[in-house]
């Protein structure tokens, strides 16, 4: 009986000791959850899903405070993830926070009606957009993420939101039509 | 003479087509009066356009400067005026435009001054940079930049192989350049060797090409180099695929993501060796080479030595014109090439033939039937894959499931199409597959840029947030200093003043002495009262 307790005892100390190393050694730095679904979103930093950008977003999610379906840039594809990821059911885009485009867009600065006010540097969640006060703007189009944000401060309506044209680099072999001959 | 020997091994699958080869030898085509050359003709980042609109340059001319590292120049192939520099339909299978550099030609012909050295004199470094400089790329129809496959890097190469077997059917611009120019390919394959460190070398041709090789192997016994042995390899396709070639020749296996740099070898195109000779030897950039336009579609089949940048439709006319005028266009061979929207686009490096097809030629239009597991597909895959397990993947779009049974071994023969009883676009769904996976991939790396950019922009905010919160904290300290000190003068005035001062600057002194005195004109209960509450 005694020495079934020691055993036990003894037992259960090397076993806490061991795990508690283990729990020093090998701790994992922040949420692990959290950056997986941040990986998946697409970092457009639009603030479309209420939250101020995308890590906000995911931090919501995986704390329970947010919906899956509250990514319109992310679409459809985005919700499929998400919900292979934390195992929930798909479901389809909440309106209320957008519509996904059917293509991704990149800003563009009408540069002749620019009046140099800075505006919209300030509202790019990405600093993508190059320029000083009272002079012209422009955007660098490969940092923009097609947020829209920079759209509603500027006041004299000089930018635009252009559908990214395929380039040879860039296009896609469509998938064959079902049916469609070889 | 000696005969060439035969290969001993062989690769699973493959099929036996038509040859429809042409036996003919290689005319000069005439100059083109318009050149239009894409500053991308290669595999890596596009050229950056170094003349300008007006310019006149001359044949050897660089156009455009290579850019990165994987990157090659392009040069005019012919003496004219720079007209435009615009985009214009590249031949692409998207049909697009890129940007090109478009020549009107004038009769003259000037070249550049040649530059030529004695490459087996050359060190491997400077010899690249030759080869580089020249815009030699794989003429073999991948275009990838020709100075990179003579950079072995760490790897040890033992073997370099040459690719002569030109499989597909209708192409014979290889077998035609082979018969014509033996000796030439043979001392670019010798600098290649010399290049690459290589101990020997292995010329595969396929057994349809008898005039080739008897040309090569009289060429070989010529030159007495030991290490080049010419290799008769059975005719079947796709035989000329790199890694297919390689097994047949060697009996070893290109491992599954790897290079032939993994196995010790390197695998060029006879008319990559015979670029490189002359870019060495003779100084010259690569700016012709020769293309086989033939296909029931044109009258007068020919293998034509062609001007890079001549458009089609010139090319078209010298070999009799079109029999058809609703011919489908194609580059490349039956198997593997595409259809070009027009005959306005110009003849790249990678240009090997242009196949005009009559519609009667053109495979039936069957719609696609369902597939019924016959494994037809997988019986004829070169690369031993399963190519139905990748088609029911790509199908449903589960691309990652695609990457575990490796769509990217797939080297897009189209045997599996050929055979398949259903009529099934394969080839097409691989392909599909592959942009698609390769835009996700774009998609998130810009994700990634984006996050950091974002995160960055985070830290900057929070830093101008600290320091301007910082310069306040320092105003407010510096006023209240200033009233400390302002409170100790008045409490001795004379003495603080006398001893403090000469250590002080004077100016900065005067500075703040004038400023309290304003500071307590305006308001003389102050400063008291935030000297009580600092202390």
């Amino acid at each position: 009986m005694i020495a079934a307790i020691i055993a036990l005892t003894a037992l259960a100390t090397v076993f806490g000791l061991v795990l508690g190393f283990a729990a020093v050694r090998f701790k994992v730095e922040g949420d692990p959850l959290v950056d997986q679904i941040d990986k998946i979103l697409p970092q457009t930093q639009c603030g479309q899903c209420n939250y101020p950008g995308c890590r906000p977003y995911a931090e919501a999610i995986a704390g329970g405070d947010a919906d899956i379906n509250q990514c319109p840039p992310g679409g459809e594809d985005g919700v499929i993830k998400l919900a292979e990821l934390l195992g929930r059911e798909p479901k389809p885009l909440n309106p209320d926070n957008g519509v996904a485009k059917p293509l991704p867009t990149v800003a563009f600065i009408r540069e002749d009606e620019c009046i140099g006010c800075t505006l919209c540097i300030q509202a790019c969640p990405v600093d993508a957009i190059l320029g000083a006060r009272q002079q012209m703007h422009t955007v660098i189009a490969e940092e923009c993420t097609g947020c829209d944000l920079c759209v509603p401060p500027c006041p004299v309506d000089c930018i635009d939101m252009l559908p990214v044209a395929d380039e040879v680099s860039t296009w896609r072999w469509p998938a064959p039509e079902q049916g469609q001959a070889a | 003479m000696s005969t060439a020997m035969q290969a001993q091994w062989q690769f699973p699958g493959g099929l036996h087509l038509d040859a429809h080869k042409l036996d003919a030898p290689i005319r000069d085509a005439r100059l083109p009066t318009q050149l239009i050359v894409p500053v991308s003709q290669h595999i890596g980042q596009p050229a950056k356009v170094m003349v300008e609109i007006g310019q006149r340059v001359l044949g050897g001319q660089m156009l455009a400067a290579a850019e990165g590292y994987v990157s090659t120049p392009v040069h005019a192939a012919t003496s004219g005026r720079v007209v435009a520099i615009e985009d214009r339909p590249v031949p692409h299978p998207s049909g697009l435009a890129a940007t090109c550099v478009v020549i009107e030609t004038d009769s003259l012909d000037e070249q550049v001054p040649a530059d030529p050295a004695d490459g087996f004199a050359l060190d491997a470094t400077d010899l690249r940079n030759r080869v580089r400089q020249a815009g030699v790329v794989g003429l073999g129809g991948a275009a990838f930049p020709s100075f990179i496959k003579l950079n072995p890097g760490s790897n040890v190469v033992e073997t370099l192989v040459l690719n002569g077997a030109e499989c597909e059917p209708y192409i014979s611009c290889d077998q035609a350049l082979m018969a014509a120019q033996p000796d030439a390919i043979l001392q670019g394959a010798r600098l290649l060797l010399h290049a690459l460190g290589a101990q020997h070398c292995l010329f595969g041709v396929e057994d349809n090409k008898p005039e080739a090789i008897a040309a090569l192997q009289a060429a070989a016994d010529a030159l007495g180099d030991e290490r080049i042995r010419i290799v008769t390899v059975p005719t079947r396709y796709p035989q000329g695929g790199e890694k297919q070639l390689i097994q047949t020749l060697t009996g070893r296996e290109v491992p599954s993501h790897g290079l032939p740099l993994d196995i010790g070898i390197v695998c060029h195109n006879p008319g990559t060796a015979l670029a490189v000779w002359k870019a060495v030897m003779q100084g010259r950039a690569l700016t012709q080479r020769v293309v086989t336009i033939t296909g029931p579609g044109v009258a007068e089949p020919c293998n034509l030595r062609v001007h890079i940048g001549t458009p089609v439709s010139e090319l078209l006319e010298q070999a009799g014109g079109l029999i058809d005028p609703d011919a489908r266009l194609i580059m490349g061979g039956p198997m593997m090439g595409f259809a070009l929207a027009s005959a306005q686009v110009p003849i790249i490096k990678a240009t090997n033939c242009i196949l005009a097809l009559r519609p009667e030629d053109l495979r039936p239009d069957t719609p696609a039937m369902p597939c019924i597991r016959c494994g037809a597909c997988a019986d004829v895959c070169p690369a031993g894959l399963l190519p139905q397990q990748l088609y029911w993947h790509a199908k449903a779009q589960e691309f990652d499931k695609t990457q575990d049974y490796k769509l990217f071994d797939c080297i897009e023969c189209g045997c599996c199409a050929q055979v398949c009883p259903s009529h099934i676009p394969l080839v097409q769904y691989y392909r599909h597959a592959k942009t698609e996976i390769w835009a996700d991939e774009r998609a998130r790396r810009k994700a990634d840029v984006a996050r950091q950019r974002h995160e960055t922009r985070l830290a900057r905010l929070e830093r101008e947030e600290a320091e301007k919160k910082a310069a306040r904290e320092a105003k407010k300290a510096a006023l209240r200093a200033r009233a400390e000190q302002q409170a100790a003068q008045e409490a001795q005035p004379g003495a603080a003043a006398q001893t403090d001062k000469p250590a002080d600057d004077p100016v900065a002194a005067a500075i703040a002495r004038a400023k309290a005195k304003g500071q307590a004109g305006k308001s003389e209960s102050r400063p008291p009262a935030d000297d009580e509450s600092a202390s």
